[in-house]
């Protein structure tokens, strides 16, 4: 039971921690439409996040289960003791966050941004794609539905790949910049956790290791057809040092100061709500 | 009560909810009702309470976004409805699966949403793809501008012919 929490707090961790960076560029799009675009997909993954936290603070409850780092979650009257949405959003410390470390990394440029939004959505749409015939009937429901927004994501963001890849020598290199940045993030997303090797298992997870052929297919499509060959002048599943530790609460230097802005309102003003 | 006397006046009970259910709209498109939009799903009647209440029902609703905005103030607005009706024994359940989709949408909302100037979704996914009409001018002569628009259910579309910008409500 605690291995299928800890798998569906790392899929809604993954979303909340990239909607948190890309509501950052809320009201500072490169123009009003994109901006727009950004701050849709952003809701589209709060939306998503917000169903799989209410069905871990479900699992939580019914069993009775004490995270152990989990502080209190909020004292309301009726509510003592049982944990929910935002708790598990607003109170839970860094190293209980699941996230993949590709979901943390700054925002930087436009470019950049673009690209982590492209390597996170092609994830997310062949994990769901199978996460739809999940034994378990929650998380199989809540990829049925969040399948049909993630296929606008992957459009829209492989379509801005290849604007920028194929479109001046700055863009292009702002987006080989970004790749530079960023590649040795993806590796993580194909193995496995503790909890992800349980719960595959089980049925309940797809199995993140044969997603990467796919992956690394639509990817390269896309690069391709943006004119970008690999920056690391060779092969580019053996010249970069991939970074892992997120899905096991090991993060990068930044996360923290993300999540204490992300966390500060609950932390100062215990409960405040509107 | 023979069962059957029951079982009539049960149906009559469902009926005028589902016509109270009709008057509760959209806030973010006001001129679709939530039965035009297809996120009530059903409406059923629940067992006798324990402390021999009056029988009770339940109302399924569905989102049509993962993040839709609208799903909380639609979930008050039958709330607030029903109670305004003397109804209180009912609970409002939300449910994600099987997922929502513009095909539940009826062809009376479609009609509704063109004449305030949304084109209405065009497509489903078993048909193919028709293009999409300006709701002004009624020209295939569109052009998308962007997948994403004013809300998560709607894309921004411009007509070539009239040159008025326009929202589409997309296929889902
Ligand atoms: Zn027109």
């Amino acid at each position: 039971m605690n291995q299928l929490i800890y798998y569906t707090l790392h899929l809604a961790d993954n979303n909340l921690i990239l909607t948190q960076r890309n509501a950052a560029w809320c009201g500072h799009g490169p123009i009003l439409e994109q901006d727009i675009a950004i701050t849709n997909i952003t809701l589209d993954l709060i939306g998503q996040s917000r169903n799989l936290y209410q069905y871990a603070a479900k699992l939580i409850n019914e069993k009775n289960i004490k995270l152990v780092e989990t502080e209190t979650p909020f004292s309301l009257e009726n509510e003592v003791n049982e944990v929910n949405e935002d708790s598990l959003a607003y109170l839970r410390t860094e190293r209980e966050f699941k996230n993949l470390l590709l979901a943390e990394q700054p925002n930087g440029d436009w470019a950049q941004t673009i690209l982590k939004q492209f390597f996170y959505s092609v994830y997310q749409y062949l994990l769901y794609e199978k996460m739809q015939y999940s034994k378990d009937e929650q998380l199989a429901g809540i990829a049925a539905k969040a399948i049909k927004e993630v296929k606008y994501h992957v459009t829209w963001s492989s379509e801005w790949v290849i604007r920028l890849g194929d479109g001046t020598a700055e863009s292009k290199a702002k987006m080989e910049k970004a790749i530079k940045e960023l590649w040795r993030y993806t590796g993580e997303m194909f193995v496995p956790a503790d909890y992800e090797t349980a719960m595959i298992a089980a049925a309940v997870a797809p199995d993140v290791a044969l997603l990467k052929g796919e992956w690394m297919k639509k990817v390269m499509e896309v690069f391709s057809e943006a004119t970008i060959s690999s920056p690391f002048g060779g092969d580019w599943n053996e010249t970069v040092f991939m970074q892992t530790g997120g899905k096991n609460g090991i993060h990068t230097e930044q996360f923290g100061y993300m999540l204490t802005e992300l966390q500060y309102l609950q932390r100062t003003y215990p409960g405040a709500a509107w | 009560m023979p069962t059957q006397l029951q079982n009539t006046k049960e149906k009559k009970e469902l009926t005028a909810i589902w016509q109270l259910l009709n008057e509760v709209c959209d806030p973010e498109v006001p001129v679709l009702t939530i039965l035009d939009l297809g996120i009530v799903r059903d409406v059923r009647s629940l067992p006798q309470g324990k402390q021999g209440n009056e029988e009770g029902f339940e109302i399924i609703i569905t989102p049509t976004y993962s993040g839709c905005p609208a799903m909380d103030a639609i979930s008050i607005d039958i709330r607030f409805m029903l109670l305004e009706k003397g109804y209180k024994n009912f609970k409002i359940t939300t449910v994600l699966s099987p997922a929502w989709t513009t095909d539940w949408m009826t062809e009376e909302g479609k009609e509704k949403l063109k004449t305030y100037g949304i084109a209405p979704p065009s497509h489903s996914e078993k048909k193919g793809e028709i293009a999409v009409h300006c709701p002004q001018c009624n020209s295939v002569n569109t052009k998308l501008l962007s997948q994403f628009g004013s809300t998560a259910c709607k894309a921004l579309y411009q007509c070539q012919d009239c040159k008025e910008p326009f929202d589409h409500f997309k296929c889902h």
